[in-house]
């Protein structure tokens, strides 16, 4: 028994200091004026490594789900003869949601494990401790436009995510199942609200992308510069990140759709 | 104010690993523009003390001097700005990936100076001249052998003219080709830029040929010091037990284990 509550006291010990040290890196690697001495290089090769990288799977899995929405709310809805509405039910359905968070997600299994297994090698192969040793500090030209790159590309890669779901949604309701484009479009039209729904899931993403990228950075630094180490880091980014993105999506749905 | 005569001076320096205590109370003298050798068996904390001369790592107790300033006590700023002094050549080389190897090595100059771009060329070749790699300036880490990778990583050590190099086990891992490569280059470089070089090491042989003063190291403590004649000649049984490389002696073969014959289970009932 008392063993059990002397482990339950490390294992919280451990878990805040975990905490604490994340919440150090966050602050140093953004904190301060930009460092011109490195140029914009670093920040759009770590945007084309993370974003542009992550394009294919993101395209590819919008256009199914938006298939898939498609499909499955046409069957609903047209027992209610309500099949017009298919676009209004796919488009909230995207932005408000599945957009941000199945972006999140495949970012998170794309780009957040990467990143994690790089500064993870990167630490083995003691090139961290080159570059404090040359004078740089690793926090500001490693961690620094990774953590960037992934909070700018996050929420441009879920608008992606929803176009190309509609896009796949008018393939399968408008040209397979036969609902009305016009009544489609202008119904997607009428209820998609701006502010409500678009920005909304625009700050979803946002604040998706500042936490999948924060832990991927923040594991890598953690990581035992080992083979084991690297691989435990990179499974922790991934299943920490995606647990962090539900968890984070409910409580921002909460928020701001909430029932008053 | 007149220079100190060591550059770097550690005084009762202790550093611990959660129970374990890895340096116990070590006061080690690096006397300027030498080559002093730390010797010792792997796992005695030599690597340890390089990382903290070179503040990577904390120390839990007393100081370490670098040219009269304690840098146990400096800001984060301050020993990004002392480091420009030093350099270090990594076990692994810990070449850059991502940068070729002239921009591996330019990358200090870039970073520290407002150099020309003519100027940061002449000097990246000068310094790849000088470890015979000026042929290989714009291939990729991955396409080195190990010992190029270490050559290239002394190349960008040394740009900078740093007043104190550290070498982590230069010669593991080489053949007797790139180990004879290395020793005349570390020689070479602390004759002509009259640094003060610290090797950690347990290639015995190679060590003892370059350097001018060597400390042996055991499980974090000093038990030998001097000039390596005076070290060869040690009549302490622990230091001649390292030098000679005997399987057992006052360090056992056998880790800490309960009798033999008690755990095979072969006492007589």
């Amino acid at each position: 028994m008392l063993t059990y509550l002397q482990q339950l006291g490390r294992t919280g010990l451990d878990v805040a200091a975990g905490f604490g040290r994340a919440g150090i890196l966050l602050a140093q690697a953004l904190w301060g004026p930009p460092d011109w001495r490195y140029g914009p290089g670093l920040l759009l090769r770590q945007l084309h490594f993370v974003g542009v990288y992550s394009l294919v799977i993101i395209v590819v899995s919008g256009v199914l789900i938006g298939m898939v929405l498609a499909l499955q709310g046409y069957t609903v809805l047209v027992r209610f003869g309500a099949e017009s509405a298919l676009g209004q039910m796919v488009s909230l359905t995207l932005l408000r949601e599945l957009g941000p968070v199945v972006a999140a997600l495949l970012f998170a299994g794309r780009a957040g494990s990467a990143l994690t297994a790089e500064i993870g090698l990167m630490k083995a192969t003691e090139q961290l401790a080159a570059m404090e040793m040359i004078g740089v500090d690793p926090l500001r030209r490693v961690a620094r436009p990774r953590l960037w790159a992934g909070i700018l590309a996050m929420p441009i890669l879920a608008q992606v995510f929803n176009m190309v779901a509609i896009l796949g949604a008018v393939a399968v309701g408008v040209s397979w199942l036969d609902v009305d484009a016009g009544s489609f479009w202008s119904n997607m039209q009428a209820s998609v609200q701006l502010r409500e729904d678009v920005l909304n899931g625009v700050i979803k993403a946002f604040a998706f992308g500042v936490v999948v990228t924060w832990i991927a950075v923040f594991e890598g630094f953690d990581a035992d510069p080992t083979p084991e180490g690297i691989s435990t880091a990179t499974t922790r980014t991934v299943v920490y990140s995606s647990l962090a993105v539900l968890a984070m999506d409910f409580l921002l749905t909460a928020i701001m759709f909430g029932v008053d | 104010m007149a220079m100190p005569q060591n550059l770097v001076e550690t005084r009762d320096l202790s550093f611990s690993r959660g129970q374990r205590l890895i340096l116990d109370s070590l006061d080690i003298h690096i006397p300027r523009g030498k080559i002093t050798a730390i010797l010792g068996p792997s796992g005695c904390g030599k690597t340890t003390l390089l990382r903290l001369i070179s503040s990577q790592l904390r120390a839990d107790r007393g100081t370490i001097l670098f040219d009269g300033t304690d840098i146990t006590r400096l800001h984060r700023k301050e020993l990004f700005a002392l480091r420009e002094r030093m350099g270090m050549l990594f076990q692994s080389g810990a070449l850059f990936t991502d940068l070729s190897v002239y921009e591996n090595v330019a990358f200090p100059l870039r970073l520290h100076t407002d150099l020309p771009e003519s100027m940061i060329r002449d000097l990246v070749l000068m310094k790849l001249h000088a470890v015979g790699l000026r042929g290989a300036r714009d291939l990729m880490p991955a396409e080195l052998s190990g010992g190029m990778a270490r050559r290239a990583a002394l190349a960008r050590a040394i740009i900078l003219d740093p007043e104190l190099i550290m070498y982590d086990e230069p010669f593991v891992g080489q053949d007797p080709i790139f180990a004879g490569v290395l020793r005349d280059l570390i020689r070479r470089i602390n004759r002509a830029m009259g640094c003060t070089c610290i090797i950690v090491s347990h290639d015995i042989a190679e060590t003892l040929s370059i350097s001018d003063y060597i400390y042996v190291l055991t499980e974090g403590r000093i038990i030998g010091q001097g000039t390596p004649d005076s070290v060869r000649n040690s009549k302490d049984a622990r230091v001649s037990q390292f030098l000679q490389g005997l399987p057992d002696g006052p360090v056992p073969f056998h880790y800490p284990a309960p009798e033999y014959h008690h755990d095979l289970q072969m006492e007589k009932v």
